[in-house]
């Protein structure tokens, strides 16, 4: 290679700093098991959002004012006169929920196939750190607009602290500043939302990243491909995460990138759940709103609290709701890392407490009826039952064996390749052909004599079909 | 015969103005590209409610420019007199005076529409009806005891609330007693277009952002292709 400015530059660099140990450790020569499927996307998606949410940010921070007499008119400023503010502010309030939605999911498929577990204790604990931190800062932050929900959701949040007993009080009146919600508790969450809670999520994805860049990433059949190696000393079921999944994960970008752009064009208060319609009116402290509710993505948290009779118990199971998870890697006691090898209690556990995650969300949002509750507490005991009961029914199920070597994943064309070859066997089963009845002089109905009908027998059979399929995938 | 058609129509009411506490509302025709409804929009806010109501988050440059309306015309026929282009929708009402005369400062309205949403205003303006009772001598079938007079009162002229009964139990029907100046369907139209100049203030950029989504998402589509003809060929090998 020609010696140029460049190069030289390049080389003075790299002899001072370990720029290509670092890329290479951590992308080219790191190695990634093969089989991964949809659920793996969500990590990198939720850099890319939380990319979005400081970049988007800092643009805000500049046009809005953390003062209670100016803060809602300049988010309104911004929507208005700012250039392009409207569509840093929707990024950013899109960006939060799609925050929350990546997480849940990056979450949920640590549920599935025991990312918890031995070794990765550390990267689930780092994990849980984030995503308390998170919660802290989508919190704080929808405390700024200064809106009628933001001001009484942090008012009823804030009051919670209040139900400890002994410290209590002070201890609410010492977060927010002030006897009430006010400018103080303003300025104090917006120094919190764009310096404090930030830095420690940085942090926080780092120390993750690293450390699940020690032990290695897991994958859907749960086994360690760090076990077999050829003789160059790399996994023989991985592959360097460079180039392999950094172009993978640009088409798991697009596709988000998609449903992203659709939010913010044309649904950005997504039917008042990414933005509350009652938050478009300035907050006052005179008029409590009818019905206060959180944003979606604390609602199941919500749910468990109203649930409890009495406010310190249901603070204290709120609080508990999030600190099972943190024990997670030791309530599980199965052999098995993946929900593929494990018995049939787990995958209905599973299954269970995720209808008891989205139904508590659900009921998070709605007035707290007689029936509501009742649901709630339903809901809370089967949540609670998930985790409390895992160390009884991990261990007691049966699990299956595991494979030493990856299992193949399946690809979405090779998929749909199949599904393509069945297509014609199926709607063979599921109509029928019968004769038309003839209606003389009607012209659609002249050329064939024959028409498809659905054929109720037929689609019984295949109803019936699927429905063993999916119990035979529960067991 | 005469009875049941009577009966029929009670029924079919019954249905549109629902029993009990909550009331139906009636659907506004929201038309943001209607810049004819825009422009009427605007100078009805500006004759009938800028006297309580502020809309302090717009300018007049901008109501201007997104209804397609001249500069000059807008100065000369929408803008209240002296009212300069770059001035925000400021009503000259002071906040005291505003809760001595009506017990609470009349709300801005750059965010009502957004906030209550277009049907609720659509009907809210139309469901005024005469009340002895109520310190003002109106009252609201949508919002109860409200605090504003209706300031349309001239155009619409007088209802009166009459409560009707049904098998499904009773509700209020509004009757008008008095015509005033328009003609109902015109003070519908009227109403409308108020509700919709409100739409558009309550988010002035709508319109354009909807016209901006399709390019961004096409755009998307195109990086879609690419990036996955591109993981199609680094990952042939792996098997």
């Amino acid at each position: 290679m020609k010696r140029n400015r460049i190069t030289e530059c390049n080389e003075w660099i790299l002899e001072r700093f370990p720029l290509a140990k670092l890329w290479n450790e951590h992308m080219t020569h790191y190695y990634a098991p093969k089989n991964f499927n949809f659920w793996y996307f969500f990590g990198s998606l939720a850099l890319l959002v939380l990319v979005n949410q400081i970049l988007t940010g800092i643009f805000l921070t500049m046009n809005y004012k953390p003062d209670a007499k100016l803060a809602f008119d300049s988010v309104e400023y911004i929507m208005r006169d700012v250039n392009w503010g409207w569509l840093i502010r929707y990024m950013h309030s899109t960006g939060s929920s799609a925050f929350f939605i990546v997480v849940y999911l990056h979450m949920f498929r640590g549920l599935l196939y025991g990312s918890f577990k031995h070794p990765r204790e550390l990267v689930w604990i780092f994990g849980m750190l984030l995503f308390v931190a998170l919660m802290a800062e989508a919190f704080m932050g929808y405390l700024l607009p200064w809106g009628q929900m933001s001001y009484w959701g942090a008012q009823v949040i804030i009051s919670l602290f209040s139900a400890i007993p002994v410290i209590g009080d002070d201890l609410s009146l010492w977060l927010r500043g002030d006897y009430v919600v006010s400018d103080a508790t303003l300025n104090r969450f917006f120094a919190f939302h764009v310096i404090a809670v930030p830095l420690a999520l940085v942090m926080l994805v780092f120390l993750h990243i690293v450390a699940l860049h020690e032990v290695g990433s897991n994958n859907p059949d749960g086994i360690e491909i760090k076990d077999r190696k050829d003789p160059w000393g790399h996994p023989v079921d991985g592959i360097p995460f460079h180039p392999y999944y950094t172009v993978k994960d640009l088409v798991g970008v697009g596709v988000f990138l998609l449903f992203f752009a659709t939010v913010i064009f044309y649904m950005p208060e997504m039917g008042g759940y990414f933005l509350e319609h009652a938050n478009f009116i300035p907050a006052d402290p005179m008029k409590t709103p009818e019905h206060i509710a959180p944003v979606w993505y604390f609602t199941p948290f919500y749910a468990i609290l109203r649930a409890i009779p009495d406010k310190f118990a249901g603070v204290i199971a709120m609080g508990g709701a999030i600190v099972v998870l943190f024990l997670l890697p030791w309530l599980d006691r199965s052999p098995v890392k993946s929900i593929r090898y494990r018995g049939g209690i787990y995958k209905k556990a599973l299954c269970l407490f995720v209808i008891s995650f989205l139904a508590l969300g659900y009921l998070g949002t709605q007035p707290a009826t007689p029936t509501a509750t009742i649901f709630a507490r339903i809901f809370t005991t089967i949540y609670f039952g998930f985790f409390l009961l895992m160390p009884i029914y991990t261990r007691w199920e049966k699990t299956k064996p595991v494979p030493t070597r990856l299992t193949k994943a399946h690809s979405l064309e090779e998929q749909l390749h199949t599904l393509e070859e069945q297509l014609p066997a199926l709607i063979e089963e599921i109509t029928e052909l019968k004769p038309v009845a003839t209606e003389i002089g009607h012209p659609a109905f002249k050329s064939s004599a024959y028409t498809r009908r659905p054929n109720p027998a037929g689609i019984m059979n295949v109803a019936s079909r699927l429905a063993r399929k999916v119990k035979g995938s529960l067991d | 015969m005469k009875n049941l058609t009577a009966l029929l129509l009670l029924l079919s009411l019954s249905f549109g103005v629902a029993a009990a506490e909550s009331v139906e509302l009636q659907e506004a025709n929201v038309h943001l590209s209607d810049n004819a409804s825009l422009q009427r929009g605007a100078k009805h806010f500006v004759t009938y409610c800028l006297g309580c109501h502020s809309i302090k988050h717009i300018r007049y440059l901008r109501i201007a420019l997104d209804t397609g309306v001249d500069q000059k015309k807008m100065l000369k026929d929408i803008a209240p007199e002296g009212a300069s282009i770059y001035d925000q929708l400021h009503s000259a009402m002071n906040k005291h005076d505003a809760e001595k005369w009506f017990g609470t400062q009349p709300p801005d309205l750059s965010l009502i529409a957004r906030s209550r949403g277009a049907n609720w205003l659509y009907s809210y303006l139309k469901s005024y009806y005469i009340d002895p009772k109520s310190p003002r001598g109106v009252n609201n079938l949508i919002f109860e005891d409200t605090a504003m007079p209706n300031p349309l009162w001239q155009l619409q002229g007088e209802q009166y609330a009459e409560p009707r009964k049904t098998l499904w139990g009773e509700y209020t029907q509004l009757v008008l007693k008095e015509p005033g100046t328009l003609s109902e369907g015109e003070f519908d139209i009227f109403v409308n277009d108020l509700v919709n100049f409100l739409v558009y203030v309550s988010e002035p950029v709508q319109l354009e952002r909807q016209r901006m989504g399709k390019y961004v998402i096409f755009f998307i589509l195109m990086f879609l292709v690419v990036a996955y003809m591109l993981k199609k060929e680094y990952w042939k090998d792996v098997d």
